[in-house]
């Protein structure tokens, strides 16, 4: 039973390609303290953004002055269908190696997530030009576009990290090198989601509600 | 580079497939509607002040929770001991560090401009 055999969180291996799958205990291992590194990154920009939120709003436009719940509605649900959309192209992977289905996911994965970015920066255009409120307008600004920013380069470098992993994927084939850097992107696209739920409830509902 | 079709997965390969697409679907499902449920406490005013936060902290806690669950497959009883010591003690750091942080600058905003 392949399932009960896990080495590491996350899609595992075991079953279908056993000797990958003993290679990414270790690799998969390392990622994780990255992730969980990158994710102290992200709670400090948290807890910058609480206090500014609420102490430095100075002469600026308040949170729920900015902020556009439609938008932020619409961006999660790229997120979370991308998301979903990764762990197909996983699966195929894993129990197929079928190149084409992989591309084909990875493909709608990407274009989600490039969605996302682009919403993003729409955001940040329409707070700046219709709501004057650039980052330099008060610390809570400044703290908010750190904090989604910073989010919104994490995703922009998974897209990058997404198109290379794809010319890997069509170059090389179903490799175990290629299957343990797809399952360590796989990871962080999950990763990034997780923090968007923190965004959109203690940045943008927080943000209106109070 | 081999190019199995589905026709070819033993029975046991193709019952395991079946249940983690299975988990990535929950996940997306209950994400959806966790997701919702916090926009509509916002947008129809379900509930104010204090209640409202603290209504949308816990569907946010609720939600990661999913999506580690289900998209990231971690569970309790068969997750591989380092990985769980390892988020269980980042989660331990990041609440030391978000909690003392506000807490620190929340008592200095009190006493200069309180």
């Amino acid at each position: 039973m392949s399932l009960s055999e896990r080495l590491h969180p996350g899609i595992n291996l075991a079953g279908t390609d056993p000797e990958s799958h003993e290679a990414a205990e270790e690799v998969l291992f390392g990622f994780w303290i990255f992730l969980m590194s990158d994710l102290v990154l992200f709670a400090v920009l948290f807890a910058t953004y609480a206090a500014m939120s609420v102490q430095g709003i100075a002469e600026g436009p308040r949170p729920a002055e900015v902020f556009d719940l439609t938008a932020a509605f619409l961006e999660t649900l790229l997120l979370l269908l991308s998301s979903c959309a990764f762990g197909f192209a996983m699966l195929e992977m894993k129990y197929r190696e079928n190149r084409r289905g992989v591309l084909g996911w990875l493909l709608v994965t990407g274009l989600l997530g490039a969605g996302f970015v682009g919403m993003e920066l729409h955001d940040y255009y329409v707070m700046i030009t219709a709501h004057g409120a650039p980052p330099q307008a008060s610390g809570f600004l400044s703290a908010y576009y750190l904090l989604t920013g910073t989010h919104a380069l994490h995703v922009s470098s998974g897209l990058v990290w997404m198109a290379v992993m794809a010319v890997q994927v069509a170059a090389l084939g179903m490799n175990p090198a290629v299957k343990l850097r797809l399952m360590r992107l796989a990871l962080f696209w999950h990763m990034l989601d997780v923090v968007w739920i923190g965004i959109f409830t203690f940045v943008y509902l927080y943000g209106v509600v109070s | 580079m081999s190019n199995r079709v589905s026709a070819d997965l033993p029975a046991s390969e193709l019952e395991d497939e079946g249940h983690e697409r299975r988990s990535y679907v929950i996940g997306l499902v209950l994400a959806l509607v966790l997701t919702t449920g916090a926009f509509a406490v916002v947008w129809f005013d379900l509930f104010s002040g204090a209640a409202a936060l603290a209504a949308l902290g816990l569907l946010a806690v609720l939600q990661a929770v999913v999506h580690l669950r289900y998209f990231l497959h971690i569970d309790l009883q068969r997750s591989h001991r380092d990985d769980l010591l390892l988020i269980l003690f980042t989660v331990l750091i990041l609440l030391i560090m978000v909690s003392g942080t506000i807490w620190i600058l929340y008592d200095q905003h009190m006493r200069m401009m309180g």
